[in-house]
């Protein structure tokens, strides 16, 4: 590797790396909005009025990139709202009355994985979506000639502030790892594993290095300890500092041999081989200053933040902002009735001291954005191009690149919304193309 | 309380590192020049600093306030602009002129351009050079109060060699901050380590010179020292060649924009008419740093290429 991309050290505050996830009680209701993944939303299957047990399928995959979706507690369809998501736009979102048994649904049985598109349908039916955050349904990204896989690049970097579910799924679930890596070997045709981790995380490299060790029989393994650089978990930033190899802007992992997939994703995919119980409950990171006791929990998808709170001993004292995720590319929540989704690895109630930003002052031209961007971009020319909404600039300046990593904005002595604008500036340029389009 | 959240874009946290901090750390790493220049050239040099400074910033403020918009000068950077003027100026230097001076700085260089971040040249650089030009007085250069050995102008206009000891101690004729080499240096290394500037600028314009003047002299260490220990280039290849506003952000950039100083620098030092030529050269390679930027923008990474 010629050179290693650019970052910004970020305060790590991984506060809860030490403590293993906890589960919750039943929650007394769970709210499942219908699109907890990318791609199409998920279609019900259940009414108003009818019982469901935990794992009762409850709406199934909308189409080809979407993924079936469970009742994470036993009890009763009461209703089907909207859920506003991040977007803006809403989708349905299912709730269930819990009847506080968590009765497993009679129909969990172990899949019977004997083949490629066996393997391919489990991971389908788990429900399992990107977990790491991204929630791009797991089976479309295996859903490809198994030669064209030269590498399985398992993500355990876990670059963000605070979160720290994905070193406790490395330290506290190596055998489910361990069972969905060997059936990918042995279904799949994996010849190359490597799992990156930031070097912050010395148990968690260890613990994956004993996996190596078990695991190593038929392939190369390899577990790489990485810079506790942000943002070493970016998709492309870890495969160019595992195995060396550059994604064409616009292009996907795949075209150069990679599929990234997040250790908590291989975790969930090993726990259905095992059991057959679907994706009902996942393991988020409770953190940030006005959470009394932060800790790991694992919750039942659909249950209220408010609720999760709670049972980490409450807030101490009235958040700026409740955080899906870390603080560098999370999402805000407008209010802690929002629910835990499949792909929240952690939930943060940040105070006003922790999200006080400067004033946004002039550019002064320090080159700190450039200067940090891992993707070698120069936000603050793109900040300019864009507000003469020039798209001739902004291609030229090659927007489309950014990953919206945040580093950008993070150093700016200015505080200049610069990662933001570029956020804007892709929208700007996909309209503009959709308008050439419907002029061709 | 739900009501209350923030909804926002990320990312939720900053790195804390501020313009009015950097600006901050800029006139610290300016004071051991700013007292060995007041030490060595008497209290009249206080009256340029305070001058420069109190004309800067309120010059500045002035122009916002007729203008009706608010008043920048807490980003400090009208003061850093005061001080690098005032230690660029000999301490026998009128005040009414470092107001004149401060004035043109201020409004002409910065505030007709669009303020701070937007002007195209240096703007303490600028307003020397117009002084140089507007008043004969500034030819003339200052002469240490606490020692009277030197009997001739700055050492790069005089026959007699200066010793290198006076030379970084700052015992010579000059402006009242670019004489003391240690407390320049000092200052360097400072804003180096809160990592205010990167070594490319200072490295590769200080780096160009004393190469060129090593040649020059005839394989001459000693003289090729003096060289790099006089006039103003310590405290412009430190202090006014790295603003970031009017030099080049990527280290390729940097080190094109040093090493262009340097050999402008050199070739005014020994074959213009002028005896220093720091400012003029630094003023020119601002003047360029637009096409220096756009030539060594940095591949973006995926969009083909080798390693990109």
């Amino acid at each position: 590797m010629a050179f290693s991309l650019h970052g910004v050290h970020v305060p790590h505050r991984k506060n809860t790396a030490k403590l293993a996830a906890v589960p919750m009680p039943s929650p007394k209701t769970v709210t499942i909005p219908m699109s907890m993944h990318i791609g199409a939303p998920a279609k019900p299957v259940v009414k108003v009025g009818d019982l469901v047990k935990v794992g009762t399928l409850i709406a199934e995959a909308g189409g080809f990139v979407s993924a079936p979706i469970y009742a994470s507690v036993s009890g009763k369809v009461t209703k089907i709202t909207e859920y506003l998501q991040s977007n803006g736009t809403t989708v349905p979102a299912m709730v269930i009355e819990s009847d506080g048994e968590m009765t497993p649904d009679e129909s969990i049985a172990p899949p019977v994985v004997d083949s490629r598109d066996s393997l391919l349908e489990a991971i389908k039916q788990s429900g399992v979506v990107g977990l790491g955050g991204a929630g791009f349904p797991t089976h479309v990204k295996f859903a490809v000639d198994p030669d064209r896989i030269e590498y399985l690049i398992i993500n355990g970097a876990e670059c963000e502030p605070y979160v720290t579910s994905d070193t406790r799924t490395m330290l506290d679930r190596t055998a489910d790892m361990k069972r969905a890596l060997e059936a990918m070997k042995k279904y799949f045709g994996i010849k190359n594993i490597v799992i990156g981790i930031e070097n912050n995380k010395k148990e968690a490299i260890a613990s994956m290095r004993k996996l190596m060790q078990e695991t190593c029989e038929g392939c190369t393994f390899t577990v790489k300890s990485l810079p506790a650089l942000y943002p070493q978990g970016g998709e492309k930033v870890l495969i160019y500092h595992t195995v060396g190899r550059v994604v064409p802007v616009g292009k996907l992992p795949i075209d150069v041999g990679c599929i990234v997939v997040n250790c908590t994703t291989v975790a969930a995919i090993g726990a259905y081989l095992e059991t057959g119980m679907p994706l009902v409950e996942k393991c988020v990171t409770v953190d940030g200053g006005a959470v009394k006791e932060p800790k790991n929990v694992v919750v039942p998808i659909g249950t209220a933040l408010s609720e999760v709170f709670d049972f980490c001993g409450g807030l101490t004292e009235a958040p700026d902002k409740v955080v899906y995720g870390g603080p560098m590319m999370g999402i805000t929540v407008p209010d802690t009735t929002a629910p835990i989704l499949k792909n929240t690895n952690a939930i943060l109630a940040l105070t006003k001291k922790e999200t006080k930003l400067p004033k946004t002052t002039p550019c002064i031209r320090c080159g700190s954005c450039l200067n940090t961007c891992p993707f070698g971009l120069s936000p603050a020319q793109i900040a300019r191009a864009y507000d003469k909404k020039d798209a001739v600039a902004l291609n030229n300046l090659s927007v489309n690149a950014c990953m919206e990593c945040g580093c950008c904005s993070f150093v700016c002595p200015a505080n200049r919304p610069l990662v933001q604008t570029n956020k804007l500036a892709k929208q700007f340029l996909k309209e503009e193309k959709a308008k050439e389009d419907a002029k061709a | 309380m739900n009501n209350q959240l923030t909804l926002s874009v990320s990312p939720h946290i900053h790195s804390g590192r501020t313009t009015r901090r950097i600006m901050l750390d800029v006139l610290i790493a300016l004071l051991p020049a700013a007292v060995a220049g007041v030490v060595i050239f008497g209290l009249t040099s206080l009256i340029v600093i305070a001058s420069c400074v109190v004309g800067c910033v309120g010059f500045e403020a002035l122009f916002y306030v007729i203008r009706k918009k608010p008043i920048p000068v807490g980003d400090l950077s009208a003061a850093v602009t005061g001080l690098l003027l005032a230690l660029n100026l000999p301490a026998n230097t009128p005040w009414w002129q470092c107001l004149i001076g401060a004035l043109f700085a201020m409004v002409v260089v910065k505030g007709l351009f669009g303020g701070l971040g937007a002007n195209p040249v240096n703007p303490a650089i600028t307003a020397r050079v117009f002084m140089l030009v507007a008043f004969a007085t500034l030819a003339k250069p200052a002469f240490p109060t606490i020692v009277d050995t030197v009997s001739s102008a700055t050492p790069l206009a005089s026959e007699t060699p200066t010793s290198l000891t006076d030379l970084l101690l700052g015992l010579h004729g000059g402006a009242i901050g670019e004489t003391c080499a240690v407390a320049l240096l000092l200052g360097g290394i400072y804003l180096l380590c809160r990592r205010v500037i990167t070594w490319h600028i200072p490295v590769a314009f200080i780096g160009t010179v004393f190469v060129a003047s090593f040649f020059m002299e005839g394989m001459d260490l000693t003289a090729a020292l003096a060289a790099i220990l006089s006039g103003g280039l310590l405290i412009g290849a430190i202090f006014m060649a790295t603003d970031y506003v009017t030099s080049p952000a990527t280290p390729w950039g940097k080190i094109i924009f040093g090493v262009g100083a340097g050999l402008i620098t050199f070739l005014i030092r020994y074959f213009g008419v002028y005896p220093e030529g720091v400012s003029f050269a630094i003023l020119f390679m601002n003047i360029i740093t637009p096409y220096i930027s756009s030539w060594t923008k940095r591949k973006v990474f995926g969009t083909g290429g080798k390693n990109a």
